[in-house]
């Protein structure tokens, strides 16, 4: 079990989301950055689905009262396991009465915590993400508060030949962590200002010839009305080249709308299922951990890239992970 | 039935069956999701219908492996072809009517006396004209179970409110410009509100998470505070 001295800004229970329900106006949630969410339950040895802790810009000091493996990915909140710093994207073992502690952020927005085992609540519609606006799923419904346990799943057996490796080589220390770790060629830039690319949404010709232009030239802010519904970003005001009324229809992960008064929103994780606005584009999903990472402040830049290329970008990620996770599989053997 | 293939993102293909709101392509919408209900093709992950579209969701990897000669989108485009031959727009006739009781006005529908003055009629004229409307599912979308009703009277129209309320409790009834509408849960939102409904919209441990579903008819029953007080749900 796991206990929650302190909760954080928004620490709340993701899964890869709620699929199957967005015809009932079921919104998708899951992992902001779901990259970071799977590599973290791949070093855990869980499957890709498993939920994991999604911790944003001020993260919380969990007391662990059993042992467990586990791995962070995503944005550096420098971890700490009993004061001692801990990196990223690598397993970590780490021994009952042991405390991680999450500060502010150091680079990125968001962390994930995956633990051998998953954490073990309910699945509501099929998924155990927590939809905060509904109050269902997850930890009950909400974000974690101080005093919250934690329980944890079983492990799977791949999980167990990587935990008993780590204890193989465990000395005296209350934790230890992997000699394997994520290629860095796999890991996104978190970094801020970002480039992001994106491919032409199925409005894009509507809109006038300088909005298009601006989209791919000009910066825009993430303001502070950025949530995980979705980012506004503020920038030069983008129109269309004559009024249009538009018929409601379906949004995607990294769709990028405009509402009237022309400042764009990038639909993140917990969109609505639909929308009336313009679409000027839709941001390739290699990108979308770019966009989690981003946070109130930085300035992200358009790449405008085909939708074949979105399309080959995002296969060639996955055999690269395809690989690694063999790689995991062979070493732990 | 004629159709337009978009890409929407990479797991995604949006199929546009009409460019107005219509009877017409309600009918054709139904057509196919009836089809991905019954006969769900095993690429698909999930699908998302609306007024005049209905959007596939994939795998792309796993289309990857179907064809591996083929980028994912061209190959499920290819797929939908035989999918949207022979399909013929469905009749609304079998359409299920599902009754929704609402307790008008006082402190459940705030905005009730604002939409009689604005038509220039009594709150009592705004409630019968309401409650005795056929209404029409078109689609679910912005919250959970929310549905988007087509069919309202336009004696009892209303603009939006200027500024949204930050809190709306959920099971009210309210009206925006044409259109009427239930909020399934408690959300903000800018429209005019008539009434509350005992009746829950979002059941999410319920197999089927929604009272209403796309294609439905609406009829609303007015119903006294004393009922809405004890109303016990039948099922």
């Amino acid at each position: 079990m796991l206990k929650i001295k302190k909760p954080g800004l928004l620490s709340s229970i993701q899964d890869l989301g709620r699929t199957g329900f967005q015809k009932f106006g079921v919104i998708a949630s899951g992992a902001m950055d779901p990259f970071a969410h799977r590599m973290a339950n791949l070093l855990t040895g869980n499957a890709e689905n498993e939920p994991t802790l999604e911790i944003t810009m001020l993260g919380p000091t969990i007391i662990f009262e059993e042992d467990a493996l586990i791995s962070i990915c995503g944005g550096d909140l420098s971890p700490a396991i009993n004061s001692v710093p801990v990196r990223s994207w690598r397993s970590i073992f780490v021994k009952k009465g042991s405390e991680l502690k999450f500060g502010y952020t150091q680079s990125g927005c968001r962390a994930y915590l995956a633990v051998a085992g998953g954490f073990s609540v309910s699945e509501v519609m099929k998924s155990k993400a927590t939809y905060l606006r509904a109050g269902i799923g997850g930890y009950e419904g909400r974000a974690l508060k101080a005093g919250d346990q934690l329980v944890l799943g079983t492990p799977s057996d791949q999980s167990d030949r990587m935990t008993e490796y780590l204890i193989q080589q465990l000395q005296n220390q209350s934790f230890l962590e992997s000699d394997w770790s994520i290629t860095p060629e796999l890991i996104p830039n978190t970094e801020s200002n970002p480039f992001i690319r994106f491919t032409k949404g199925r409005q894009f010709e509507l809109f006038s010839k300088e909005s298009q232009q601006k989209l791919i030239g000009a910066a825009f802010d993430v303001t502070a009305q950025s949530d995980r519904m979705g980012y506004r970003l503020k920038g030069p005001a983008l129109s269309l080249s004559e009024p249009a009324e538009l018929i409601s229809e379906a949004v995607n992960f990294g769709s990028i709308q405009v509402p009237p008064d022309g400042n764009p929103i990038v639909l993140l994780a917990d969109r609505q299922t639909t929308g009336g606005y313009p679409k000027i584009g839709q941001v390739a999903f290699v990108d979308l951990p770019l966009l989690a990472q981003a946070k109130p402040g930085d300035k992200l830049r358009f790449v405008e890239i085909s939708h074949e290329k979105a399309q080959h970008l995002y296969l060639e990620r996955e055999w690269k992970l395809k690989e690694l996770k063999q790689g995991i599989y062979l070493k732990t053997r | 039935m004629e159709y337009n293939l978009h890409p929407l993102g990479d797991n995604a293909v949006l199929i546009e069956l009409g460019n107005e709101i219509s009877q017409e392509a309600h009918e054709k919408v139904q057509a196919l999701t009836a089809v991905l209900e019954t006969q769900p093709p095993d690429w698909m992950t999930e699908y998302i219908p609306a007024y005049t579209t209905v959007s596939i969701f994939y795998d792309p990897l796993l289309i990857y492996q179907l064809s591996s000669d083929k980028l994912s989108y061209d190959y499920v485009c290819s797929l939908i072809k035989p999918l949207m031959e022979g399909l013929e727009a469905s009749k609304a006739a079998d359409a299920r009517v599902v009754e929704i009781p609402v307790c008008y006005g006082g402190e459940f529908g705030p905005d009730l006396e604002y939409v009689a003055k604005h038509n220039g009629m009594t709150p009592e004229e705004v409630i019968n004209i309401h409650s005795s409307g056929d209404y029409l599912v078109y689609m679910i979308g912005f919250a959970p179970g929310f549905p988007f009703i087509g069919g309202m009277s336009e004696k009892i129209a209303a603009p939006r409110r200027e500024s949204p309320r930050l809190k709306i409790p959920e099971r009210t009834v309210g009206i925006a410009g044409m259109q009427t509408g239930i909020y399934p849960i408690e959300t903000p939102g800018g429209w005019q509100l008539i009434g509350r409904t005992p009746v829950k919209l979002f059941r999410p441990h319920d197999d089927s998470p929604t009272l209403l579903k796309a294609g439905d008819k609406i009829k609303f029953k007015p119903i006294s505070l004393k009922e809405f007080e004890n109303w016990k749900e039948t099922e």
